[in-house]
């Protein structure tokens, strides 16, 4: 080990500081540190400039419209961004709908009910599916997971959910195995593991105590979780729930397997869609005209901001919940 | 009175717990069947070619050579950018900013930039680097996989650094150790572990990062080496196989797929065992 030769007679400040080319060296490495911390920032801003500036004409020719209509026409160049936005948070509705419940089963499960022998390695499994990107699930969606909801599932919701009053419209149309609800169900498989490991770490900031306690007068199992655990933990939960949707609206590969890639908005679920960034995905390379790019970069805008809202809303939950239990 | 009340609490938490049960069962079967499928596809489709030969046009045997040396290609380039930015950062939060305002908005930022959607980044990068050149080119891919290597790496910097112990900052101080020592040889020397953690799980990350090299790096057919041009990799090229129509393509797709899953599986588990040595320690 180097060793940074030191005066041993006088260790007065004066002497400290010149100690050879300590001092310039100190300045240079925080410079950079701090340099790199603005880096960051810079990132961030960087991302919301470069698209803002793409999207500027798009913004300029369309304004508010680009909301409001879902005309997507390359060939007379009018863009309307109404069908992927829908697409996008219809898609992410199904996720949470599915996803939360379920992983909300898992933790408890991991927390509550598992054996310990078995909640390491079910803990630590549940984190490397966390690790799997997308693609893997695009490309199970479309080769597995399509058709069989194509052969099996959708026929059979048509005939069921189909004929229920209010909710028949949903429920319409051939089964296609590809569509809106295919996308929504994917998304929610992939962020089940995500969820389920931020609910895990957060129902385990519960203080043995708390539950304890319940136990200790009587509560069931699934008592303490409702009454005890989830009040406890509920801004945690929420975080955890809000950084899950974070990542499903912005979720590309996944969906854009079988998403069907069709700018219209069906009433139906089973019909195929899009979403921004399947959107995006697809036509990008392709698009000719700057009013056809920018459109997709408006999208991709209005894409960057909304997950922005979600996750900073989901972090300064968790950031409350880590507050309280530093305490 | 007292007997229904306790019975319809026992049967609730029966009924709640059951579910609870279920989800596990039906959430974990699902995820393994999709492990299963891959498996099963992958390894049918790997052989000695896939390492050694081209991507082939429809209809004729070939493998992912190109895709593979590129797929190594973009993402090193990536992480010896993405780096040392994410260690400096890092190291501004846990050792020069603290509690700051600037740390704070800092950690904020980088925490969001973690999930932020990787389809965004690509646009930047297509703004600022493919629009201005005029081409596509592996430099942009590679800068796209930097920018989402940042935060990740600037979070386990801070982490671990946080975990060193200020009596051994404060013992180093005391010999009279500059700060920029203190940090290099004592800190970084103490979190070392987790740090390499941090840079593993980052590059397990982007090597499956399919959105932002669609309109940075491209594709190429052919074996390239010039970072200045398109550049073939594996997540582009089982995207563009997996959607084609053809049989063989849609076999190298699988091939591909199993060949990141196992490198990502691989490089996680890696990470734990570091990780697990203590990222603390000495």
């Amino acid at each position: 080990m180097r060793r940074t030769p030191v005066s041993t007679t006088e260790a007065t400040p004066e002497s400290l500081r010149s100690t050879g080319s300590g001092i310039s060296a100190d300045k240079i490495f925080g410079f950079f540190a701090y340099a790199a911390g603005w880096g960051v920032l810079l990132i961030l801003s960087g991302v919301i400039i470069s698209l803002a500036l793409g999207a500027m004409p798009a913004i300029k020719a369309f304004g508010l419209n680009f909301f409001l209509t879902e005309t997507w026409n390359p060939v007379k160049d009018v863009y309307g961004g109404l069908a992927p936005i829908y697409g996008t948070l219809v898609t992410s509705a199904i996720a949470m709908i599915v996803a939360v419940p379920v992983s909300f089963g898992i933790a408890i499960f991991l927390t509550e009910l598992a054996p310990d022998w078995l909640k390491r390695p079910l803990g630590i499994a549940i984190e490397l599916l966390a690790g799997i990107p997308s693609i893997i699930y695009g490309i199970w969606g479309l080769f597995s997971f399509a058709p069989f909801l194509q052969q099996y599932v959708q026929p059979f919701l048509i005939d069921t959910l189909g004929n229920v009053p209010i909710i028949s419209p949903l429920f319409q149309g051939p089964p296609y195995g590809i569509g809106i609800l295919t996308a929504g169900l994917i998304l929610s498989i992939m962020i089940l593991p995500f969820i389920t490991s931020i609910m895990r770490d957060v129902f385990e900031t519960v203080p043995p105590m708390l539950r304890e306690s319940a136990y200790g007068v009587g509560a069931t199992t699934w008592e303490v979780v409702w009454k005890v655990v989830l009040p406890f933990c509920s801004t945690g939960v929420v975080g955890g729930v809000m950084l899950g949707l974070g990542r499903a609206l912005g979720e590309t590969m996944a969906v854009t397997f079988v998403i069907g890639n069709a700018h219209r908005i069906s009433a139906s679920i089973l019909a195929p869609g899009t979403t921004i960034s399947a959107a995006i995905a697809n036509e990008f390379t392709e698009a000719i005209g700057d009013l056809y790019t920018s459109s997709l970069i408006e999208l991709g805008l209005f894409l960057f901001v909304i997950t922005f809202v979600v996750l900073a809303i989901a972090r300064l939950m968790l950031m409350r919940l880590e507050k309280r239990a530093g305490k | 009175m007292n007997r229904t009340l306790y019975h319809t609490r026992k049967v609730r938490n029966v009924v709640a717990l059951g579910l609870s049960v279920a989800a596990a069962g039906t959430g974990l079967l699902i995820l393994a069947l999709i492990l299963a499928t891959l498996f099963i596809n992958g390894f049918a489709a790997i052989k000695p070619s896939i390492f050694t030969e081209m991507t082939p046009p429809p209809g004729e045997d070939g493998g992912l050579l190109n895709a593979i040396y590129g797929s190594v290609m973009l993402t090193f380039v990536g992480i010896m950018t993405g780096t040392p930015l994410g260690i400096m950062a890092g190291t501004y939060l846990a050792e020069y900013g603290r509690s700051s305002r600037l740390a704070q908005l800092v950690r904020f930022i980088n925490d969001i930039l973690l999930s932020a959607p990787s389809i965004a980044i690509g646009i930047f990068i297509y703004e600022i680097m493919v629009a201005p050149m005029g081409h596509f080119s592996a430099w942009a891919g590679s800068m796209a996989l930097a920018v989402i290597v940042v935060p990740v790496v600037v979070r386990t910097t801070e982490d671990m650094l946080k975990l060193v112990p200020n009596t051994l900052r404060e013992s180093a101080s005391a010999l009279g150790t500059p700060k920029w020592r203190v940090i290099l040889s004592v800190c970084y020397r103490a979190a070392r572990n987790g740090m390499i953690t941090g840079v593993l799980l980052a590059l397990a990350r982007v090597s499956g990062e399919t959105a932002p090299l669609l309109f940075t790096a491209l594709n190429n057919q052919f074996f390239s080496t010039n970072m200045n041009a398109p550049m073939a990799n594996l997540p582009v090229v089982i995207y563009q196989m997996a959607l084609s129509p053809y049989d063989d393509w849609q076999e190298l797709a699988w091939g591909g797929a199993l060949i990141i899953t196992i490198g990502i599986l691989a490089l996680n588990i890696i990470a734990r065992y570091l990780a697990s040595l203590g990222g603390a320690r000495r």
